[in-house]
This record gives C-alpha cells, structure tokens and sequence, in this order.
C-alpha cells in the first residue's frame, strides 16, 4: 500500500513526460539535470583528448601524433574542460537544484534566464564542437597572443566565440543565484544560518559577474585584432602581448576559484554529516569564501613571472598570491578540526572528501612553489605547473563535484546508489589520480617542458607511471557513471534524508515536487545542527 | 504622472547630450591634443557612461544595494586598470633587460 502511494507521488521528475517538458522547463531542478547531462558529455570529449595525449606520451618519441596534432589535442582538452566541465560543473548542476532547496525557495529568481543559461551554454559547446569537427585549434588554452592573433593557422575564432558565448551562461547563473540568495530565503534563515554551499555559490557568483566579462572583452579584442588588424596586442601595430597576458588572467585566475570555491560547500557540508559534528568556526570558514573571491582577483600576475611584465609588479602579485593561501588555509584547518572528535563515518561521499582534503592540499601548498618569484622561474612551462593545477582542479574541484554527486544523488533521483562499488571507484580515483600526477611533479622539477609530445628517454618511466595512472583513473570514472545509472532502474527508494544530515532539502521527499516546498518553512535553528537522531528526524519530515 | 513626464524628459535630455557628446569626440579625434588625447577621449567616454548608468538605467531611483553593486563593478574595473598599468608604468625600473 505504502509503495502504491509512493509510486503515485507527484515529483518533479513524473509530472509531465515528454523531451518538450524537459527542453522547455523552467524547473531549477530539471534545468540542473540538463546541465548534468551537457557537462557530462562535455566532459566525456575532454577526456576523449587526455586519453589521447597520455596514449602519446607513453613513449619519448612523438609517433601516435604530428606535433600539430599534438598542439590541438593538449589546447582542445584544456579548452572543453576547463570552459565546457569545471566552470559551470558544480554551480550548474548541483548550485541549481539545491540552492532553491538549501534557502525553502519554490525556484531560483529568474527561471527563464536560468533556462537561457543552459541554452547558451549548449549553443557554446556547439561552436566549440564545430572546431573540434572541422581542424581544431592549437593555441593552448589560453589562447595567448600572437599564437591566437597572427602565428596560429587553425580555427581560433570558432572556439574563442564559444567561450565568449558560454561566459554569458556563467554571468546569468551568477546573477540568478546572487538575487535568488539575497531575495528569497525562507523566515528564520539568516545569513549565518545559511548552508555553507550556499555562501561558497555566493562568494562565486560574484568573481562569475565581475570576471566573465573581462574575459569576454579580451576574447572580443583577440578577434578584432585577428579578423581586421587592429593593433592591441602586435608590437607592430602598437600593441602589447602582455596586455593579453594581464587581461586574460584577470578572469582566468578567478576562475581557478569559480571552480574550488564550489567544491569547499560541497566539502562543508559532507563533513559535517559524516562526522555528526557542528563545522568548526563556521563564520571563519563562510567568510574565508568571501576572503578568496575577492584576493583571487588580485594574483593574476604570478602566472607573468617570466614574462616582460616588471619585477616590482611581479613581487606585489608573490605577496599576495601567498595572501589568498591563507582563507585556503583556514578552510582546510577548520574541516579537520571539525573531524576531531566526530563520530566519522566512511561512506562514499565521505571518501571523496578525504580525497580531496589529501590532494587540495598538495595543490595549495605548490601553488605556494609558484608564487614564488625565484623557484617559479625554474618550473615555468614545465610538467611541475601541469601537475600543480590538475592537484587543485582534478583532484579538488573534481574530487568535491563526485562526492556532491554522490551525496545528493538519492535526493536528485530517489535512488540509493550501491555503497561498495562507489567506495572502491572513490579510491580508484585517489590512487589512479596520485599515480598520473604525482610523477609529473618530479618530472616538471626535473625539467621536463609542458605541451611537447618528444622528450628524452630517461623521462619515459616516470611518464610511464603517468599513463598507467591515468588509466585507473578512466576506471574510477567510469564506474559510477555505471552503477550510478544502474540504481536508476535498480536503486533501492530514497527515504526524504538518507544520510541524517541537516539542511532544508533533507526535510523534503526524495525526488521533491515540482514546487519543493508545500508551505515555505521556518528556520528556527543554526546550520548544521548535528548530531540528527532517527527518532528527531522522523518528527522532523 | 508628473514623475513618468519628468523621466521621458530626463530621456530625451540624456539622449541629446549623448549625442552632443559623441560628437564632441568625434571633433576631438581630429585634434592632436598630445598625451591629453587619451584622457579627453576616455573623460568623454566614462561621462557618457554616467549618464547611461545614473538616469537610463535608473540607479539615482535604485536602493543602496543595487549602487553597492556597481561601485563594486567599477572598483574592480579600477583595480584591472590600476594594477596592469602599474606594470606598464614600472618596466625597466630596476634596469634589468626586459624587466
């Protein structure tokens, strides 16, 4: 009987069928699945090129590849990645469905605009596709100049105006999350009772408004200087190439954070409920979100060391690129000070933050390398950098992004996943994800150049290593897209909070109704007030 | 009432000194005025932009929060210009070549 009523509940995913009903939604919680999907593939394309330029790297001699190819493989892995998965990964698809349900909202502020977001994106990701289809593009990813202006051959423009376009996705999220979290937050929810994810999509939706557009512009200036010559970043039309280099960077190391500062919510609020425990000093680690957005837009320049940008404005940027370590650091300290004592459980979300405490801070702590003017001079350019960003962003945002997944995926579809296989990938992921990048730490100290496909051959071992590594690593990934779709048909019912955590999208049924909420709740209580008994917990839905 | 026939008339005011002012530019493009020439130009610009902000996009009717939001809009566009150029303005300074 019990199941019969369950069956006929009206939820978001049942109430109407029909892919029209899902094109033209304006469900943030619907629109959250249509992203998941898109960065999904998206980030299927992206590894479809790692693959490729790891295959390459297994030997010191460039023969999978022309070094041509080569160039496009690295720049078109880095471009689909970082524009098309990391950015709009954990806002897009986890900050859409529960920021409405984290504040006892019935929506996001602008449901159309959220829906247009996610058009944008995707009419983006066709420009980008569109290059990848018909030659590809070999600047890099960061589309430097004169590479992307007068030296490159290949089809610069098509994904330069994809990234243009999707960054207007970005803003819209932005601006939709920021009104939605200052409008419409239920009675009793105050700023400092508000879920920590929720400040960290604040904190990023201000760098996603104040940065995107800059980096829009550049892009812009970048055609204009390609397509009708005029002079702003030629020497030889008057311009400067390292205004290139400061404009670009002023959003792309701001972006670094669009990408992390998600991540800590999602670390925030896995912690607290696989330790039972209160976080530790939640107004340090709310307002450190804050902290890094605003410091993030202050280093950009530590990425210029060895260009011709001066000396004295290089040191200003070491000093404060050391600065921004320190709200990074609070966070860290605060979730391990919160461990202290908890009654810790090791489910599969709680694995991936484990991950992700080991390997943000291997990131942070050699991005601490890189921010030194002296020893960056050494490992400029070299595997040392490719390894430091893939520890922050693989294995941060990365690591965060799954365990969010993992954790809301009962509320999302109402079904359990199966525990085991997700807490085996999760360390699959650990291991494989320290066997490709570990390596390539000390082969970037030892000297070895990013973006070439021949190297010396006393290299290879270690580049050996990498590869195999980054095959266990394609296993981790693989096995929850399995058995996570396999729990869609399979998957045990979701009960409204499987996890005994705290926050307003656990009082609701697992998959919620189309408006979430069937009256707007009270918030009576602080946030994370752990520990949640069964018996409380039944009283509570 | 009063109020919609003021705002149509403020338009139509900001719309004519928008004009006047373009064209101002334009006149001054033809004129070497030196290392002013930037200045004037940009003084132009950013007055043009007041006006677009303050009565075209209503902010002197806004609440504090919304003119919180562009002065914070325009103090990081401050901070992009301020500190880029303070890369341009300090090369060479310690006589190291290219630095």
């Amino acid at each position: 009987m019990e199941t019969e009523t369950k069956k006929k509940r009206v939820t978001y995913l049942n109430v109407a069928h029909g892919v029209k009903s899902w094109l033209f939604t304006v469900d943030h919680k619907r629109i959250g699945l249509l992203y998941l999907v898109s960065i999904t593939l998206m980030f299927m394309l992206g590894s479809f090129f790692a693959v490729l330029i790891r295959t390459e790297l297994l030997t010191p001699a460039g023969d999978l590849m022309s070094s041509d190819n080569y160039n496009k493989m690295f720049t078109m892995h880095g471009i689909v990645m970082v524009f098309f998965f990391l950015i709009p990964s954990i806002p897009a698809v986890l900050g859409n469905f529960l920021i409405p349900l984290m504040i006892g909202a019935k929506d996001l502020a602008f449901p159309r605009i959220n829906l247009l977001s996610w058009y944008i994106y995707v009419i983006g990701g066709c420009f980008t596709m569109w290059a990848v289809i018909t030659g590809g593009i070999d600047t890099g990813w960061t589309f430097y100049t004169p590479y992307s202006t007068t030296a490159s051959i290949s089809k610069v423009l098509v994904p330069a105006i994809g990234v243009f376009i999707t960054g207007f996705s970005s803003i819209l999220t932005g601006l939709n999350f920021i009104v939605t979290i200052h409008r419409m937050r239920a009675p009793g929810l105050t700023w400092f009772r508000l879920p920590l994810f929720v400040w960290a999509h604040y904190a990023t939706s201000v760098i996603m408004i104040l940065g995107t557009p800059v980096v829009a512009v550049t892009i812009l200036l970048v055609g204009l200087e390609r397509g009708l010559g005029l002079g702003i970043f030629d020497p030889k039309l008057g311009g400067d190439p390292i205004l290139f280099q400061h404009l670009f960077w002023f959003y792309s190391h701001p972006a670094v954070y669009i990408m992390i500062l998600p991540s800590m919510g999602v670390i925030s609020e896995i912690i607290c409920c696989f330790s039972r425990k209160r976080i530790f000093g939640y107004g340090f680690v709310a307002c450190s979100s804050m902290a890094i957005a605003m410091l993030g837009f202050l280093v950009w320049g530590h990425h210029m060391f060895v260009s011709t940008q001066s000396t004295y404005t290089a040191l200003i940027f070491s000093v404060l690129s050391m600065a921004v370590a320190i709200p990074s650091a609070v966070k860290v300290f605060n979730w391990t000070a919160t461990l202290y004592k908890g009654s810790i459980s090791f489910e599969a979300p709680m694995m991936y933050v484990f991950g992700f405490l080991g390997l943000f801070t291997i990131g942070g702590l050699t991005g601490l390398f890189l921010a030194s003017v002296g020893l960056d001079v050494h490992v400029h350019d070299t595997y040392f950098v490719v390894a430091h960003f893939h520890y922050i962003m693989v294995g941060g945002a990365l690591m965060a992004y799954l365990g969010g997944i993992h954790f809301w995926w009962p509320k999302i579809t109402g079904k359990m996943y199966a525990e085991w296989p997700a807490r085996i990938a999760a360390v699959l992921v650990f291991l494989g994800f320290n066997l490709t990048f570990y390596p390539q730490f000390l082969l970037g100290y030892a000297g070895m150049p990013r973006r070439y496909h021949f190297y010396p051959e006393e290299f290879q071992i270690l580049n050996v290593f990498s590869t195999a590594g980054a095959t266990i690593l394609g296993l981790g990934y693989i096995m929850p897209l399995c058995y996570l779709l396999w729990s869609l048909r399979h998957g045990k019912d979701a009960p409204a909070n499987p996890w005994l955590a705290t926050g307003l999208e656990w009082k609701v049924d697992s998959p919620p109704t189309p408006h979430n909420f069937e009256s707007t709740p009270t918030v009576d209580e602080e946030a994370y007030n752990y520990p949640v008994t069964p018996a409380a917990e039944a009283q509570s839905v | 009432m009063d109020s919609h026939e003021s705002s149509l008339k403020s338009y139509f005011l900001v719309f004519f000194a928008l004009m006047a002012l373009t064209a101002l530019t334009v006149w001054v493009a033809f004129m070497d005025l030196g290392m002013m020439n930037n200045v004037v130009a940009m003084g132009i610009a950013t007055i043009k932009g007041l006006m677009v902000m303050i009565v075209f996009m209503h902010l002197r009717h806004s609440p504090p929060l919304t003119i919180l939001a562009i002065v914070v809009g325009i103090f990081w566009f401050a901070v992009l210009i301020l500190i880029t150029m303070s890369d341009m303005w300090t090369r060479g300074l310690l006589g190291f070549p290219g630095k």
